[in-house]
């Protein structure tokens, strides 16, 4: 029998959010690359919330587009709504979230990746892995069909084996009815690795011309809009906008959902997968939280060409008449006629734990996974993982040190730190308390972090690094000169001080000192500032923000400068840590299964104490490593 | 942990009742801590000395002499850890070595844990290979023993206390880290007028918790005890009676002990650490009144003070000074000299004595003694007592965790009083709640995550 045979560099099984970033990321590192997808119109599609960014998961899209990821510069072209979220907080939870026009996002992304030099975009169901002496050699798919690699990514998205369920409805499809990826998983576990079960859901889509909007609050978006990319010129982007609505459940919603509580199969048990804790379904919370009187529901729209628009907050598994009834009780939503039911889906994934911080698989040399097959949820963490382990299988492919972000650089290391490093039980959300150092990890410095090491990989211009690193430059230089400029209490000084309602100088001062007070800035004190410079506005955010939190910040460096020291500290992978004497039997064997790259990663799985550490270290000087 | 580049200090010697004691300090701060609290006897730069010099003063706390000290300065790597360390040779007795070593930690350094010392040596490749498994041994077996016994002495209430306040933080953190999270579903605004007194009460509740660290420490090393009295009423006599040898100048002159002197005594099962103070009295001689107000700062921070009162002579104003001072402190005052006539007025001072116990003595005739030692456990203890040395270490590292997590809270206070956003409050509350876990021995883990999901009705 004769077979369909192609030879690449890597293959890239999924098109969603990570599969997109993936397939990019190493097609434009020069690699040949081919990206499979159940179906080709549903590329970077969004299956549930029609929005990108939000507390955190905009850092990560900041970050990603620093590092010349494609997902700032696809919703700048796509949004409908835009805000930035948290803007009476410090600047470290400044949140940017836009609504997409989920069509037009599908459809700019579809339209890059067409146009991306060596990046084939093939229809067809990855069937089987070709592993080889240890090492990923290609796949097959379901039509036997065989595509040699050097470097395979998996980013299967929720489709490995799905099953979407409401009451006692359940279709055997991936999201949206597409179809599900049946035999991929096995073939998984044939290699050796274990595979476990998630869940998540998602509200129903409803008319537009059922609702009343007179009854529900109106959100609109921000002017002016900052866009998400760097290299976005805001000028570009400010646009007519479209609104979101806030309407509320009731009691009554919560008496039909209690009453209805046990034809719902997550608590039937016939949902075996875990759910998210952070997203959970309105029946959940309703069982949870018995003491709220009312939930909060956003009702979002789907697109500028649809009348479809999303009910955020009350994604359920309660069978259809449920749906009809609870939907109905809400303000607004008394006639709401629904366009898709709301469902919950249950997928194969892997236990991010068997896979490396470069995201490549432990046991399996070549193979890279990436988005939500490695347990995490949300397009934004689906992203940046799909980038990573696009980077990386190129890297592979030629012979390159994987690049690794840590914790103190950014969202997208604590992200892949906490998935690889910790047990995670359910879907993993980012979070900003995730982040030990947020206050570094910024969504308004992403740039200054990491376009330099978006360069090195060789996703970045080299106009763009010069450009961000003269803005470096210009942000120091400038803050040190501040520091050096004298105020005398002077009646000039007090004068320019009261205007801002800033109580008058007790002594002389110089003038960053009274930049920080929380009523002052820079531009508001140039009178002050003989050699005042109208800079642009993100350098001199960027001014205020060293200034004003310069306590902070200075702590959280130093926290930093700590944490690097036993980061750097590297392990080899080859360590046999059960013959390690002294360590004790539990440490050596999670030791064994994680082979953390280095001391501080070793530090942070669970159930490796101070001591092991200690021993760990010894060992390393006795061994002269 | 593992940080590397603080500086760590601890007590070198074992602890015991020699009253002579070093304090090692390590890392890079080391030159400029000791350049803060010591005043060397004749002026010069301290960061200029040699290395391996010793040097003689006096350890300052501000304008406070706290002891007379011998001072070695070396410089690393020729050190035992490699890194820069001095040791200060102390003479004063317990409560000057604790004193002198909490005034180390107040200017930068942090408690070592158990074996710290040996660990940076070995890293620092100053140890040979070949001792490297008996290392493994001696970190082992110290962490074990450092964990268990701050379990065992934690056991009850404290830790419960401890585990009630890092759950009132928790909530707080939590709950501002759920709106940061998901603002739209969780309002925010204005909580800091919400948090302030809820942080201000966990700030308290930590010096509480501080004072009952004290009554560990007690259990530990003995009772932190002043004799008070107005000179020639007998405190130097009680002082060798306990001791059962001439230490004190004992003389019939008024003003003869000048000096605070330390001794530890063990008394039936328990130890007292007493400070022999100059006789309270009015005085114009100006070394003298330095010694007088010493033993007033003495009093002020001892956990027993024993009022000498002679009762052959009338009462006058020094001896209700005295009074003034022990207020609010565990007292006990020995009526002493009853072998003589008595001419005070006894009913006055015990009307003002409250509840403090009155035992009568003659302490020239060892009468009385026996019943003091009794009321002075009763005092105390209820309990079983065990002395060991490395417990005032684990006990060290408490405290200074408990002071690292009030110093945490009171920039939390700070911020929330400079009506900085709400996301600078968690990074303070969040290094409280992990100086306290340090304290038990509880690990951050995963718990706020937990807490947020648990307690937060997240949107979506």
């Amino acid at each position: 029998m004769s077979v369909v045979t192609e030879e690449y560099d890597v293959v890239i099984v999924g098109a969603g959010h990570a599969g997109c970033e993936a397939a990019l990321a190493s097609a434009r590192l020069g690699l040949q690359t081919i990206m499979f997808t159940v179906s080709v119109d549903s590329i970077a599609l969004m299956p549930c919330n029609p929005n990108i960014g939000g507390s955190s998961k905009g850092h990560l899209v900041r970050e990603l587009d620093a590092l010349g990821g494609e997902m700032g510069k696809n919703i700048d072209k796509t949004f409908i709504q835009s805000r930035m979220l948290n803007t009476s907080k410090g600047p470290a939870v400044h949140s940017l979230r836009a609504q997409a026009d989920k069509q037009d996002y599908s459809r700019a992304m579809r339209k890059t990746l067409e146009n991306t030099e060596n990046l084939t975009i093939r229809q067809a169901e990855v069937a089987e892995l070709i592993v080889e002496d240890g090492k990923i050699a290609g796949v097959k798919t379901f039509s036997k069909a065989e595509y040699r690699a050097k470097a395979v990514v998996l980013a299967t998205g929720t489709y490995l084996k799905a099953r979407c369920i409401y009451g006692d409805v359940c279709n055997y499809t991936g999201p949206n009815g597409l179809q599900a990826a049946n035999h991929l998983s096995d073939s998984l576990v044939e290699n050796g690795i274990p595979i476990r079960r998630f869940k998540t859901g998602t509200p129903a889509r409803v008319d537009k011309r059922s609702i009343d909007f007179s009854k529900m609050q109106e959100q609109k978006g921000d002017t002016p809009i900052v866009p998400f990319s760097f290299s976005t010129d805001p000028a570009t982007v400010q646009k007519e906008q479209v609104s979101c609505w806030l309407t509320y459940t009731s009691e009554e919603t919560h008496k039909i959902i209690r009453d209805n509580i046990d034809r719902s199969p997550l608590f039937s048990g016939a949902i075996e997968g875990t759910g998210p804790r952070y997203c959970p379904s309105i029946e959940d919370k309703v069982v949870k939280f018995p003491d709220k009187p009312r939930h909060q529901i956003f009702v979002e729209p789907e697109g500028n060409y649809t009348n479809e628009m999303y009910l955020s907050g009350m994604s359920s598994s309660l069978p259809e008449d449920v749906q009809y009834a609870m939907y109905r009780t809400l303000p607004g939503l008394e006639n709401v006629k629904i366009v898709r039911n709301a469902y919950a889906i249950e997928y194969d994934c892997i236990n991010a734990n068997d896979i490396k911080a470069s995201l490549e698989f432990k046991s399996i040399s070549g193979l890279f996974a990436a988005g939500q097959i490695n347990g995490s949820s949300g397009y934004e963490e689906a992203a940046v993982q799909g980038f990573m382990a696009g980077v990386n299988a190129a890297r592979k492919v030629q012979g390159k040190e994987p690049i690794i972000l840590d914790r103190s650089q950014a969202y997208i290391g604590v992200l892949i730190d906490d998935l690889v490093t910790k047990e995670n039980t359910e879907p993993y959300r980012m979070m900003t308390s995730r982040a030990e150092y947020r206050l570094l990890l910024r969504q308004d410095n992403a740039d200054l972090r990491l376009t330099a090491i978006g360069h090195e990989i060789g996703l970045v211009s080299d106009e763009r690094y010069e450009y961000v690193e003269r803005k470096k430059q210009i942000i120091a230089e400038e803050v040190a000169r501040i520091k050096q400029i004298p105020l005398g209490a002077n009646k000039r000084t007090q004068e320019i001080v009261e205007r801002y309602g800033s109580s008058p100088l007790n002594t002389g001062m110089t003038l960053d000192e009274l930049i920080r007070r929380p009523e002052l800035d820079y531009e508001k004190l140039k009178e002050l500032d003989p050699e005042y410079k109208n800079l642009p506005q993100d350098i001199v955010d960027q001014i205020n923000i060293e200034i004003k939190y310069e306590g902070y910040i200075v702590r959280q460096q130093k926290q930093v400068e700590n944490f690097k020291r036993v980061e750097r500290r590297k392990l080899s992978e080859d360590i046999d840590y059960k013959s390690i004497s002294g360590l004790r039997i539990e440490a050596g064997q999670k030791l064994d299964k994680f082979k953390p790259l280095s001391i501080g990663q070793a530090s942070r799985i669970s159930g490796v104490s101070p001591a092991d550490i200690a021993v760990l270290l010894v060992y390393l000087s006795k061994e002269g490593k | 942990m593992l940080n590397q580049t603080e500086t760590i200090a601890a007590i070198a010697t074992a602890m015991n009742n020699s009253g002579i004691g070093i304090i090692r300090v390590s890392g890079s701060d080391s030159f400029d801590i000791i350049k803060k609290i010591f005043k060397p006897a004749r002026e010069k730069d301290m960061s200029a000395v040699g290395s391996h010099t010793v040097h003689y003063g006096t350890i300052m706390d501000g304008e406070t002499v706290v002891d007379e000290v011998l001072v070695l300065i070396m410089k690393g790597p020729h050190t035992y850890t490699r890194e820069d360390t001095v040791e200060i040779d102390c003479h004063g007795g317990m409560y000057v070595l604790n004193k002198t070593l909490e005034l180390v930690l107040k200017n930068g350094a942090r408690a070592a844990e158990p074996g710290e010392f040996t660990k940076r040596a070995f890293l620092n490749g100053r140890i040979d290979l070949s001792q490297a498994e008996a290392v493994i041994d001696v970190i082992n077996a110290e962490n074990d023993f450092a964990l268990s016994s701050a379990l065992t002495q934690l056991k009850g209430s404290v830790s419960e206390k401890i585990k009630r306040e890092r759950a009132i933080l928790l909530e707080q953190i939590a709950y501002i880290e759920a709106a940061l999270d998901d603002p739209e579903h969780i309002e925010m605004e204005g909580y800091g007028s919400t948090l302030l007194p809820i942080v201000r009460q966990c700030e308290s509740d930590i010096d509480e918790l501080l004072a009952t660290a004290n009554d560990g420490r007690i259990i530990k090393e003995g009772i932190k005890t002043v004799i008070l009295g107005k000179p020639n009423v007998g405190k130097s006599s009680l002082l060798n009676a306990l001791l059962g040898q001439d230490r004190a100048i004992v003389t019939d002159i008024a003003g003869t002990t000048r000096d605070a002197l330390e001794e530890s005594l063990r008394l039936n099962d328990v130890t007292l650490n007493i400070i022999d103070t100059a006789g309270i009295r009015n005085t114009d001689d100006i070394i003298e009144k330095i010694g007088v107000d010493k033993a007033k700062d003495y009093a002020q921070e001892a956990d027993l003070v024993v009022f000498v009162v002679d009762t052959s002579r009338p009462l006058d104003d020094d001896d209700f000074e005295i009074l003034n001072i022990i207020k609010d402190k565990k007292a006990i005052a020995l009526f002493n000299k009853t072998d003589l006539a008595l001419a005070a007025d006894l009913d006055l001072i015990k009307a003002r004595l409250n509840s403090v116990p009155v035992i009568e003595t003659s302490i020239t005739e060892n009468v009385g003694l026996d019943l003091f030692a009794k009321t002075v456990r009763e005092m105390f203890y209820n309990k079983e007592i065990n002395f060991n040395d490395q417990v005032y270490i684990t006990n060290a590292r408490q405290k200074s965790a408990l002071l690292s997590a009030k110093e945490a809270l009171r920039k939390a206070t700070e911020s929330i009083e400079m009506d900085m956003p709400e996301d600078f409050y968690t990074i303070d509350l969040m290094d409280a709640y992990t100086y306290l876990g340090s304290v038990i021995g509880e690990a951050i883990e995963d718990d706020l995550a937990d807490e947020i999901f648990a307690k937060f009705c997240m949107g979506k």
